[in-house]
Order: C-alpha cells, then sequence, then structure tokens
C-alpha cells in the first residue's frame, strides 16, 4: 500500500505530513546504504580472498609448470639444486599440527571443565583471566621459550629421542601451548551456554560430574567443541617463529615424529629473504599449498558440524 | 576553505621531506651481507666521531643486499658470494672486495679446546650424516693422540639462506665429490642430516647447548662464545687453527689483478698457513651513479676503511685488504663509477 493511497483513505489518522515523510523517505535511503554498505564490505573480502588465490596463483605458477608433479613426488627441498619438494615441509606442517591438537584437546577440555564445574567461585575468575593472557603471548616468545627451555629440558628427559632437543615432537609441544588458550576459551564459553536447570536436573537425578559432562553438556554444545578445536588447528597450521626456531630445518622428508623436519610456514620465513627467481615461485607455490590445506581443513569441519546438527534432536 | 587547508597540508608535508632528505643525505645507506656486519658497524661507528658522516648498513643478508642494489634504494650492496662478470655487466654494478675473515668449524665435545684435527673429507662425511659417532675410526685415524668420546654427532647448520652457506659448502664440495654430488653448494642448500639454526648466533648458540654438536660459524661469533674450534688441513696437508693470521695466509695468494670482475672465492688456497674456509666480502655499486653525492660519500667512507680500518677489523679477527688489492679497486673499479660521464671518485680531498 503506497502512502497516497493510504493518506487518502484515512486522511486524518494515519496522517503523516510533509515533512515526516520527506523523513520517512530519507530513512529509507539510509537503510538502502547501509545495506549497500555492509553489502559491499562482505564482497570486500570476497574480492579481496580471490585477489590473494589469484596473484599466489600467478606467481606460484613458474614453479608448479617447471617441476609439475615433481613439486609434489621430490623428498627433498634442495634450493641450490633447484630440487623442490613440497613433502617434506607439508608432512612436517601436519604432523605438528596433529600433535598440538592432541595434547591441547584434552588438556584444554579438562580446564574447561574445571572451570565451568568444579572450580571455587574465587578461583574462576583468576584462573580463566590468566589462561586468556597466555593466549596474548608473542609467538617470538614461544619460540625463544622452546629453543631455550624445552629443547634443553627434552634433551635432559630423552637423549636419545631428542638428540638436539629440536625437532616434529618439540614443535608440537609448543605449538599445543599456544593453542590451549584458545580451545579453553571458547569449550568453557559454550559449556556455560548450557542452562543451569538442565545441568542441575542431571545432578539432582544423582549423575556424576563426569556423568553431567559427559551426556548432558557436551551433547548439547558438540557443534561449538568443534569449532574450538577447529580454530586451534587453524592457528597451529599457520603459526611460523615458533616453529622455525624448534623444528630443526631439515629439509629432507624422514618418516618421524621427534627428529627433525620442516613446516610449510617455517620453510617460507626461512628461506623467502634469500630467495629469487625459481625458489621464489616455488616458496610461493608452497604458500599456496598450505592455503589450500587450511581451505580443506576448514571444509571438514564445516561438514562435521553440519552432520553433528543434522543428527542433534 | 577546504582546498586552502589541504594546500597547507601538501606545503607542510612537503617541507618535511625536504628536510627529512637533507637529514639523510649525511648518511651512506647500505645493505646486505652479515658475515661483515661486525666490523661494518665498527668502522660505521669511528667514521662518524671522525667525519660525522653516518652509515646506515642493513645486515639482510647477501642476497637481500644483491636484490636491494640491483633495485637502486641503497648506494651499495654487500654480499660473500661474488658476483659473475657477467652478472656485474647485466645489472650495471661494479664489485669491489672490502674485508676478509674465515669461517671455522666449531663443536661441542669433550676435547681440549683447539686440539682436534679434521680435514676436508671427514668434515663432509660427518655433514653428509655418514660418520655419527665422535669416536668413529676416522676420527680417530686423524686424531691418534686425543681420547675420542662414544657421543653421538649432531651437524648444526644454517637454516637460513646465506654467505656464510655459501663459503662453507663451497668448500666442502671442492674436497669431497660425494658432498658436490648430492648436497652442493649454495646460499641455501639441503642437509640430509642435523638441526637448523638462524644466523650465525643461531648455530653458535645451538652448538653450546648440543653435547656432541658441530657447527660452523663465521670466526668472530666462535670467539665471542668461546666456543672450540677444529684444525683444518688445508691444501697443501698443513693442519692449521683458525687465526686472522692463516686467513692472511689465504688472502696473500688470491690473484686479484686477473679475476674478472674481482670475483674471487678464497677456499682451498695453496700455502703452509692458509686456513681453508676463508671468504672475502665484496661491495656492490652502480655504474651509473644516480645520486653522485651519495655514491661518492659512501667511496669515501670506504677509502677511510681501507686506509685506517685495519686495526679495528683485526681486533674483529677479520683481515684488511692489501695496499696493492686497493691500489686496483681505486684504479680499475672507483674509475667506472660515474654521473654525468664524469668518475664520481676524483681522489680524497
Amino acid at each position: 500500500m503506497s502512502s497516497e493511497q493510504s493518506r487518502s483513505d484515512q486522511p486524518h489518522h494515519l496522517g503523516a505530513n510533509r515533512r515526516e515523510l520527506r523523513l520517512l523517505a530519507r530513512n529509507g535511503m539510509i537503510d538502502r546504504w547501509f545495506e549497500r554498505g555492509t553489502c559491499s564490505f562482505a564482497v570486500l573480502v570476497l574480492a579481496l580472498l580471490g585477489a590473494i588465490m589469484l596473484s599466489l596463483l600467478i606467481s606460484a605458477w613458474p614453479a608448479l609448470a617447471t617441476y609439475g608433479a615433481d613439486f609434489f613426488t621430490q623428498t627433498r627441498w634442495s634450493a641450490n639444486q633447484e630440487v623442490f619438494g613440497a613433502w617434506p615441509a607439508i608432512y612436517g606442517t601436519l604432523v605438528t599440527s596433529l600433535i598440538a591438537v592432541a595434547i591441547a584437546v584434552p588438556v584444554s577440555f579438562g580446564i574447561a571443565i574445571f572451570l565451568t564445574e568444579k572450580c571455587p567461585a574465587a578461583l574462576r575468575r583468576p584462573l580463566g583471566v590468566t589462561i586468556e593472557l597466555l593466549a596474548g603471548i608473542p609467538s617470538i616468545i614461544y619460540g625463544m621459550w622452546g629453543i631455550m627451555v624445552l629443547g634443553p629440558f627434552l634433551q635432559w628427559l630423552a637423549p636419545e629421542l631428542f638428540p638436539a632437543g629440536t625437532g616434529l615432537a618439540t614443535a608440537g609441544i609448543i605449538l599445543a601451548v599456544m593453542i590451549i588458550p584458545f580451545i579453553t576459551a571458547i569449550t568453557r564459553d559454550v559449556m556455560s551456554t548450557v542452562p543451569s536447570v538442565t545441568r542441575e536436573s542431571a545432578y539432582g537425578l544423582g549423575c556424576t560430574t563426569w556423568e553431567v559432562v559427559r551426556s548432558v553438556i557436551f551433547p548439547s554444545v558438540r557443534g561449538g567443541l568443534v569449532g574450538g578445536v577447529i580454530l586451534g588447528l587453524g592457528r597451529a597450521l599457520g603459526e611460523t617463529m615458533a616453529v622455525a626456531f624448534v623444528i630443526g630445518n631439515n629439509l629432507f622428508l624422514h618418516p618421524t615424529l621427534t627428529g627433525q623436519g620442516t613446516s610449510i610456514a617455517a620453510l617460507i620465513a626461512s628461506q623467502f629473504p634469500e630467495a629469487d627467481g625459481i625458489q621464489r615461485s616455488a616458496l610461493l607455490a608452497l604458500g599456496l599449498v598450505l592455503f589450500l590445506i587450511t581451505f580443506v581443513v576448514l571444509a571438514i569441519a564445516r561438514y562435521m558440524l553440519m552432520r553433528i546438527e543434522r543428527r542433534a534432536p | 576553505m577546504l582546498k586552502r587547508t589541504s594546500l597547507l597540508f601538501a606545503a607542510t608535508l612537503a617541507l618535511g621531506v625536504s628536510v627529512q632528505a637533507q637529514a639523510q643525505s649525511s648518511t651512506i645507506t647500505g645493505a646486505g651481507a652479515t658475515f661483515p656486519y661486525p666490523v661494518y658497524s665498527q668502522w660505521a661507528d669511528d667514521y662518524q666521531d671522525e667525519s660525522g658522516v653516518g652509515l646506515n648498513y642493513q645486515a639482510i643478508g647477501s642476497g637481500g643486499g644483491i636484490r636491494q642494489i640491483t633495485a637502486g634504494t641503497v648506494t651499495f650492496g654487500a654480499s660473500d658470494a661474488p658476483l659473475s662478470a657477467e652478472q656485474q655487466e647485466r645489472d650495471g654494478l661494479v664489485q669491489f672486495p672490502m674485508i676478509m675473515g674465515g669461517v671455522v668449524p666449531v663443536i661441542n665435545v669433550d676435547i681440549p679446546a683447539g686440539e682436534l684435527k679434521l680435514d676436508g673429507e671427514t668434515l663432509a662425511a660427518i655433514y653428509l650424516g655418514e660418520i655419527d659417532r665422535w669416536n668413529d675410526e676416522r676420527i680417530a685415524a686423524l686424531n691418534p693422540d686425543i681420547e675420542l668420546p662414544d657421543t653421538r654427532i649432531t651437524p648444526v647448520y644454517r637454516s637460513d639462506g646465506s654467505g656464510t652457506n655459501f663459503l662453507f659448502t663451497h668448500y666442502l664440495s671442492q674436497v669431497s665429490e660425494a658432498f658436490s654430488n648430492t648436497v652442493g653448494e649454495g646460499n641455501s642448500v639441503a642437509w640430509p642430516s642435523g638441526v637448523g639454526a638462524q644466523a650465525n648466533g643461531g648455530v653458535a648458540a645451538q652448538v653450546g647447548n648440543v653435547r656432541g654438536a658441530i657447527g660452523y660459524v663465521e670466526y668472530a661469533y666462535a670467539k665471542q662464545n668461546d666456543l672450540n674450534a677444529v684444525q683444518l688441513e688445508n691444501s697443501d696437508g698443513q693442519y692449521v687453527a683458525p687465526s686472522a693470521e692463516s686467513f692472511a695466509a689465504a688472502a696473500a695468494n688470491a690473484d686479484w689483478a686477473n679475476a674478472p670482475g674481482f670475483a674471487l672465492v678464497l677456499t682451498n688456497q695453496p700455502g703452509e698457513q692458509s686456513w681453508p674456509i676463508t671468504g672475502v666480502s665484496y661491495i656492490l655499486m652502480h655504474k651509473q651513479a644516480s645520486n653522485a653525492a651519495a655514491s661518492r660519500s659512501a667511496l669515501e667512507f670506504f677509502d677511510w676503511a681501507y686506509a685506517n680500518g685495519e686495526a679495528a677489523a683485526n681486533a674483529l679477527d677479520y683481515v684488511s685488504m692489501p695496499d696493492n688489492v686497493v691500489e686496483l679497486v681505486k684504479a680499475n673499479i672507483w674509475s667506472q663509477i660515474q654521473a654525468d660521464g664524469q668518475p664520481v671518485w676524483t681522489g680524497a680531498e
């Protein structure tokens, strides 16, 4: 119904004078501009993503075209001989991230359960804030701590496993410490969204804390838990400086968990400043691979979330 | 109104820029190798005290130095690996040697300091992972008088691209065919075994931390960190300890007059006293100076360093260039640096 019609039908009741109409029109215009503005910001992100992807692809193309499948079958990254195999770096990236998640998930869930279910009220805030502070420590600090404290400690603990203290497992442990605050914070937040009525009725039925957490709280916040873990995994995949310090930087593919290796981000960080020509292009191709790995991980996480939500009652 | 404000703003900005440009004209800018950085920064301090002209040298690595001078963002670049005469020609650059020094293998084993002897073959085999115990018979054969511990060897190497890597792998490639075939020489190579660390300082720290480690660093870093340096067999079959004298002995053999574009690598030089892993750090400048004043003040600094830098260089265990080489550089290279058809360097004032 247009405003003119309504004015002629009920001139007194809904009467809007000229000034008010003008205001209305202006409001409509602001609304439209607001809509367009927010929409363009959203499109900007997409365009940026596409542009980054495209420029990566263009600059990585010389290496991909030259080496083709060799890029994914060679087992070493030897810049001076122009042999560029991505496997050592891909392997190192995946192994360190999986070690990190394997350590961080149980610890973070434990902290979150303690904070929401068991912790005395007086301790809850200081503990929570401390863990959040851990998330604010710059990664270079973790790297220095890793090389000066954790490395020598592991070497002292198990000299046969860690002859030099550095390696994939050391990097995995550092990454675990780095992602624990993220996973903990998200887990705690989603756990506290469970209504206390639900929680208390379960306790009222005589459930233990473990039973309440396992059968009442976790099932109702599964999506959030997966989200937290994926956020942690995403950070572990792309972490650069701390990993470059402690991973050992060996550019051959060794099927090892505790030995020296490299990760995509660490390899790019240590070689990019001195690289040019085909080596630079190969490093950018490696960046593209990291992009794709992160993308696939996120896609899998989305898929898992969708399945969980569909199964949920 | 708006127009006037923006005009005022632009004027302020322009004024600011011109003031800044004036301040910068008394500073020489350079970038490149980390290997000579300790001595360049010492020279820069002394030179500033004497002349009031500052030097802003960014130790970003040889590759970065070559890139920056090619792009023309600095007045001079510095590199440990020489550019070939063709490369210099292609980019319109000239190259001259500035300072020499040595790369030294260092160890962390219970052996009296400076006693362990290694030859090139054995050193290469250690870095290839073929020898992985300190009491291996090949090491024992070279050191009959030392009791070697049964410790695992952990080779430590540079994981970032660097001129130190180039010198070390260039030497190992010359003395070991196996090394040349599997690893090869270059600024960044793939090491089959061991641990990578960042920069000279990182390698020194890692060697200090890991029992049984062996690493290679520029000599100043070995001294500063009090590391146990190894004696190496040179091409005359003599075992020599690293020192400014043995670096100078290696340098004495260099035939600069017949090296096209001054491209020389001083590894594995003949001579009884020669240290086998000696390197030269080079300066790169544009033949056609885009800023004659800046190029001239850079050359004045180098002239000062050639004449007065020896004491500071020796204190840090570098070797300064001999006078006859300096004369060659001034006559053959500096004369090529020109602006508007005139040579920039016309002798010291």
